[in-house]
């Protein structure tokens, strides 16, 4: 079938078979920024922005973005930028696989949530699993990058 | 120091987290690369008697179909170790015989990952289904030979063919039966730790293609680009110049990639195809079909005095190589290796036997062994502390090691990080008993571990500096970063000792090509090893520099100072930046390199002592860690943020190994906890509190006083943790992990 979706901000048609991914799909048409780490929805890295909300793509049908908004981390690159800085200051993004679907998931809820507690940022961020941190590092980012947001926005 | 012990930033930090391409399947730049997939085997042990792949061959996009009618005979190692490799050469790239659940039966190359699908299942094969060996506690002796071909082995490591066993260790400090005697306690147990999965985020995965020179390249996620080369070479007959190996960013390896887990398909099949190839393992191969930490039973007996001086620990193990012996040898000789020089006055007596049995091969795994020793010995001190009604710290401060000139440990003080743990955990208030709510019990638990910093007398790195054409320097490594940091922590010592920015150093890592040798990213060694490379280069490159103007400005050396940005020749300055474009120029034809190597002779440990508090559910035997606790002596940290996150990391993969992470597998062997769904790692909710304090010490050996930290940080849940659960419940668990259910059924039998 032919898709026809806007991917970070530009129109796109993309011939694609009626059971492709949207991870495959994405991947394949160059937005290398979202990564498998499962097939099974369990794990998160692959999250992308469907019509601003966190999705999995390696559990949606790429035909569901059919008429939506697609957004990558490409598409926030001032945000990713400024989020990447305080994980660079915390040394929380070790091998980094899990960081953009992650710092997409934490853009996300930027936008969703006011003044989380931490309790309610874990919970918020629990199926981005990350296998080297221990996510206490990445914690001590949000907070700090929630932090400058708030300040921004006073 | 200016750069050295600073938390700065990592050089690659912001591009990773913003998503810059920058992993193995983010360089495949050809659109017409062939996708592998392998059959795999559906029987725990077989032998195949016909592969008919006519009709496969048929589905339209299939390239080619390999059997192991099809492959070299020569059998090889996967292990990344040093050559010769002490693991034993039990491997073909597919053997008729397939050994467990998911073994290679056939590869398979196509134009997509669906013509690879089809075809797999229009392969038939013939198996003569063999009866397995799936409880390595039945292995050494059995009836069934899992391995009836002639295995080479470089040198004598107990093979035994004929019993499964893949290898035999034995070591002894002298004076154990005497201790035995002079024991007013002895306490005999056993301890299980199961086969841990890496779970890395980023699965095993390879590219190859023929370079325009007609050279095999292959781009891999590997801790060991080196080793990788060198396997290839054997397993594909090749010479090892027609063989290039790149290392792009790895996403997680923990001692996986340690491993050559797939690179011997995409290079097998660009061989014999000519074309590009990529395998890209899924989640569950990752999970069943790859490496896992050696399973063990540890049966440990210890004999003390009344005051709790130990005289005597004896432990026999059974560790379980899987079906192939990758590491076989040398990861079980660490439960000896990283706990006889913690209690080093203690007598003690190490005796193993590592056995096949047809499950998913054992392999490197962060902790390499001091892993299950640490459980096992910890847990036994933990046990005679309540039965000698001493508190866990002072047991230890009792035993444990004090350095000192001329003894193996001669740096560092893990007395101080019990020290530093009791106060900065309030070891003293939580090490009580206490119910917190109906219910809930809270209480705590310690154990004290270390590990090496490279392997000493065997692993040896290079570092190669180039002083580039306007002052800039180039430092290339074959040490592999996959997460840890080891890219910015070699660039700071590089600036340190050139006494440059850090943005005047690129660092580049790793191609067989272009990097110097380097063993690769394992025993703890990048920091330390490679570190101690990088100082030698940098100070050469100092001296070459130096040279290099005295010649060109025809002034005696002594005369000319070194000031990193500028060199003072006299009274005058001179930039590098002008130096060295002059040094490249006609006028210098000078282009300086140098070049570091080094090897250690010993392997100066780091420390940990780690304090768990939990939370259990008394209704449902749930345990919660509340509160963790790592004070760690890794030297002078070049990075105390790295440090700190490594610490974290490794303590949460600690507590996934004490409490969730367990492969389980169905009656006929085949492994069911093969999804991040079934095989839970700790997710966010687990790691709560992880805490971490550094005690800092001095190694002379060590770059600016470093010693290693990516290991160590492992070992200390699992025993603190178990023993914290029962101060909680009186309940023992001594086969991990600690599941509620253990927990459970526990306070059932009190």
């Amino acid at each position: 079938m032919l898709l026809t979706t806007t991917i970070n901000g530009r129109k796109k048609e993309i011939l694609i078979k009626d059971d492709d991914y949207l991870l495959d799909v994405l991947r394949k048409e160059g937005y290398l920024s979202v990564k498998r780490g499962c097939d099974t929805g369990a794990c998160g890295l692959c999250t992308i922005l469907l019509n601003g909300s966190p999705i999995l793509s390696c559990s949606t049908l790429a035909a569901r973005a059919h008429g939506k908004q697609i957004s990558t981390i490409e598409n926030f690159p001032k945000e990713a930028k400024t989020f990447a800085s305080y994980m660079t200051a915390e040394g929380a993004e070790q091998c980094g696989f899990c960081s953009p679907g992650f710092t997409l998931t934490v853009i996300a809820m930027t936008k969703e949530l006011q003044d989380p507690t931490d309790d309610e940022i874990m919970h918020y961020l629990n199926g981005n699993l990350c296998r080297c941190s221990g996510y206490i590092s990445q914690l001590r980012a949000i907070r700090n990058f929630m932090e400058e947001i708030k300040n921004e926005n006073c | 120091m200016k750069i050295v012990n600073t938390s700065v930033r990592k050089v690659d930090g912001v591009g990773v987290v913003t998503g810059n391409p920058a992993y193995t399947e983010d360089l495949i730049l050809n659109n017409n690369v062939l996708t592998i997939k392998l059959l795999r085997s559906p029987h725990a042990f077989a032998k195949i008697k016909a592969i008919d792949t006519s009709i496969a061959l048929k589905v339209p996009g299939v390239e080619a179909i390999f059997t192991h009618n099809d492959v070299p005979e020569t059998r090889f190692t996967l292990a990344g170790q040093s050559f010769p490799e002490p693991s034993p050469y039990d491997r073909r790239i597919l053997d008729e015989y397939v050994r467990y659940v998911g073994d290679p039966v056939a590869i398979i190359a196509a134009e997509d990952e669906r013509a690879a699908e089809k075809a797999m299942k229009l392969i038939k094969v013939q198996y003569d289904i063999l009866e397995p060996i799936l409880d390595f506690e039945k292995s050494i002796d059995s009836h069934i030979l899992i391995h009836p071909e002639e295995v080479h082995t470089n040198f004598e490591i107990g093979y035994e063919r004929k019993r499964n066993i893949a290898s035999k260790a034995y070591s002894e400090k002298p004076g154990v039966e005497e201790g035995f005697v002079k024991s007013d306690i002895i306490l005999e147990r056993t301890y299980y730790t199961q086969p841990q999965i890496h779970a890395m985020m980023e699965t095993y995965r390879s590219y190859s293609y023929f370079d325009v020179n007609g050279r095999l390249t292959t781009v891999s996620s590997t801790q060991i680009p080196f080793h990788v080369r060198r396997h290839l070479a054997r397993a594909l007959e090749l010479p090892t110049s027609k063989l290039r190996v790149i290392k792009p960013r790895v996403g997680g390896g923990f001692g996986g990639k340690q491993t050559a887990v797939c690179e011997i398909y995409s290079a097998f099949v660009t061989l014999k195809t000519g074309k590009p190839s990529k395998i890209i393992y899924n989640r569950k191969e990752t999970h069943t079909c790859t490496t896992t930490r050696h399973e063990m039973r540890l049966d440990v007996k210890i004999g003390s005095d009344l005051e709790g001086n130990i005289k005597a620990i004896d432990i026999n193990v059974l560790s379980n190589a899987g079906a192939y012996g990758e590491h076989a040898p040398t990861v079980t000789s660490l439960v000896s290796y990283k706990t006889f020089p913690l209690y080093d006055t203690v007598p003690m007596r190490f005796n193993a036997n590592i056995v096949y049995s047809n499950t998913m091969n054992a392999g490197a795994f962060r902790g390499y062994g001091a892993t299950q020793g640490t459980f096992a010995v910890e847990s036994i001190i933990n046990e005679l502390a309540h039965k000698l009604n001493l508190d866990p710290t002072e047991i230890r401060m009792k035993n444990l090691v004090e350095p000192g000139e001329g003894k193996y440990i001669t740096s560092g003080d893990i007395k101080k990080c019990i020290e530093i743990g009791k106060e900065k955990f309030n070891w003293i208030e939580k090490s009580q008993v206490r119910e917190v709510a109906p219910n809930k019990v809270r209480a705590a638990g310690m154990a004290v571990t270390m590990q090496g910093s490279g392997i000493g007398g065997i692993d040896t790195a290079a570092a190669t500096i180039k002083l580039g054409d306007r002052g800039d320097f180039s430092l290339m490594v074959g040490v592999t970063d996959m997460g840890q940091g080891c890219d910015t922590v070699l660039t700071q010592i590089a600036a340190e000792v050139l006494d440059v920015p850090m943005d005047k150093i690129s660092i580049h890592s790793a191609d067989t090509d272009l990097s110097p040798y380097d063993p690769g990213a394992y025993a703890s060694s990048g920091t330390y090893v490679t570190g101690n490379a990088v100082i030698i280069a940098a100070n050469k490159m100092r001296e070459e520099i130096l040279k290099g103007a005295s010649k060109m400005f025809n002034t005696n050396i002594n005369e000319i100072e070194y000031l990193g940005n500028n060199l003072k020749i006299g009274n005058n300055l001179i930039s590098l930046e002008d130096f060295a474009q002059r040094s490249i120029s006609f006028e210098g034809m000078n282009q300086i390199t140098t070049t570091g190597t080094w090897g250690g002779e010993t392997s100066p440990p780091p420390f940990i002592a780690g304090f768990a508090e939990v939370e259990v559910d008394t209704l449902t035997g749930e345990v919660e860690v509340i509160d963790y606790l790592s004070v760690v002596d890794c030297g002078t940290p070049i990075n105390p943020n790295l440090v700190q996150v490594q610490v974290e990391g490794g303590a949460a993969q600690g507590i996934g190994l004490a409490l969730l992470e367990d492969i389980k597998y169905d009656k006929k062997g085949k492994p069911i906890s093969d999804s991040l769904m079934q095989y839970k790692i700790p997710s966010r909710l687990d790691c709560k509190n992880i805490r971490v304090e550094i005690s800092n010490s001095y190694e002379k050996t060590g770059p600016f006083g470093a010693k290693s930290v990516g290991e160590v940080v492992i070992n200390t849940p699992a025993p603190a943790i178990a023993d914290a659960v029962y101060n909680a419940t009186k309940v023992r668990v001594r086969k991990l992990p600690i599941t509620s259910e253990k927990v459970l059924l526990g306070m059932f039998d009190l």
